[in-house]
């Protein structure tokens, strides 16, 4: 017989996102492949980070934890911004 | 202090891949380099007989890789390796005036600690740039040719003349020095005002020239920076891969003598001697 214990845990999705003005290279290498490919009517391709961090603990620590996260490594001030869902 | 008994930490963790040349470079000038893995400067899940302490050291190096598969960004894990366990330490060396070379990957991991561009302190706790996918959106792999505009500040670049352009290959997909995009112009007359641009990317005339002659698109063709007091210098090339004139392009028919990386090296030992 297993014995029930409940973890509470909670899994944060971060988007890393290039802010404004920021050259994106892949994004924009990729949208010419797809130009190439014949797929017509794309407009912009824009590249995008995601992390799905699993924690234990509740959603708004996790939502604090998380946000130091990204400032001590995920994100990089100077060219991106970040936003977090909690799943 | 004489430079037979200048110590070189020349720090690794998984990834990096160019300490051997840039070891061998300090001891072919008659240092005493050494290649310390971060778990030893930290004391984790080693010997005692195989920790070390920073302090000990006299020039630290960062030499080139791919730290950590470069995962996250190019560099981060590594500095936030760095930050989260030798902080005190690395502030305490460069307060010192002691000298800490970063090449490539390890320009990288400066700026990502924030021990670059440092216009402000020593180090800040956010980083204030980024080397950023280059413009091409490739790994960028050939000679490039340097300009030295540093005015004298850099420990690194003393035994460069003036606008003279050394040949040193760049390797990398993440070399585009990057500032807040507000503030670029503003920060990098700043950094020309304090000293603290050190190489641009020139065309064989030495002007700046854009892509290919800049190989990432990086702000205002910069290759290399240091900071205010011209201890901490990161650049993308690689001088520690032309420490010998036959390792140039042009080896067959210039075969002998120094090659053009070879004076950073003579320049920090240069600066030990004189200041340490």
């Amino acid at each position: 017989m297993q014995s029930q214990v409940t973890i509470k845990m909670a899994v944060a999705e971060v988007r890393v996102t290039l802010k404004k003005g920021v050259a994106d290279p892949e994004g924009k290498n990729t949208l010419k492949a797809l130009e190439l490919l014949g797929f017509e009517g794309v407009r912009d391709v824009r590249s995008v980070k995601v992390f799905e961090i699993e924690t234990e603990g509740e959603a708004g620590e996790t939502k604090r934890s998380v946000e130091e996260m990204c400032r001590k490594l995920l994100a990089n001030p100077v060219i991106h911004n970040y936003s977090i869902r909690i799943k | 202090m004489k430079v037979s008994d200048a110590r070189v930490c020349v720090l690794r963790i998984e990834g990096t891949n160019c300490e051997e040349e840039s070891y061998l470079s300090f001891k072919r000038l008659g240092a005493k380099p050494e290649k310390v893995h971060l778990k030893q400067l930290t004391g984790t899940d080693v010997t005692s007989d195989e920790k070390r302490s920073l302090a000990d050291y006299q020039v630290l190096v960062l030499p080139g890789g791919f730290s950590s598969g470069d995962y996250v960004r190019a560099g981060a894990i590594f500095a936030a390796r760095i930050k989260s366990r030798l902080s005190r330490d690395l502030e305490e060396f460069v307060r010192a005036g002691k000298p800490v070379l970063g090449i490539c990957n390890g320009f990288q991991i400066l700026v990502e600690t924030g021990l670059l561009p440092a216009m402000s302190g020593i180090m800040t706790e956010v980083p204030e740039a980024v080397l950023s996918t280059n413009d091409s959106a490739r790994f960028e792999c050939r000679p490039t040719l340097l300009k030295k505009v540093n005015r004298g500040s850099c420990a690194f670049t003393t035994k460069i003349p003036s606008n003279k352009i050394s040949a040193i290959p760049s390797a990398h997909a993440e070399g585009k020095l990057t500032f807040p995009v507000d503030r670029s112009k503003k920060i990098v007359k700043e950094l020309d005002d304090n000293d603290q641009l050190v190489f641009k990317y020139v065309n064989p005339e030495g002007e700046l020239a854009g892509y290919p002659w800049c190989p990432n698109g990086s702000t205002e063709n910069i290759a290399g920076i240091c900071n205010r007091e011209g201890n901490v210098f990161g650049l993308m090339p690689h001088p520690e891969r032309v420490f010998f004139r036959y390792t140039h392009p042009d080896w067959t028919r210039n075969p002998d003598g120094a090659g053009d990386g070879r004076a950073v090296f003579e320049s920090v030992l240069g600066y030990v001697s004189k200041k340490l």
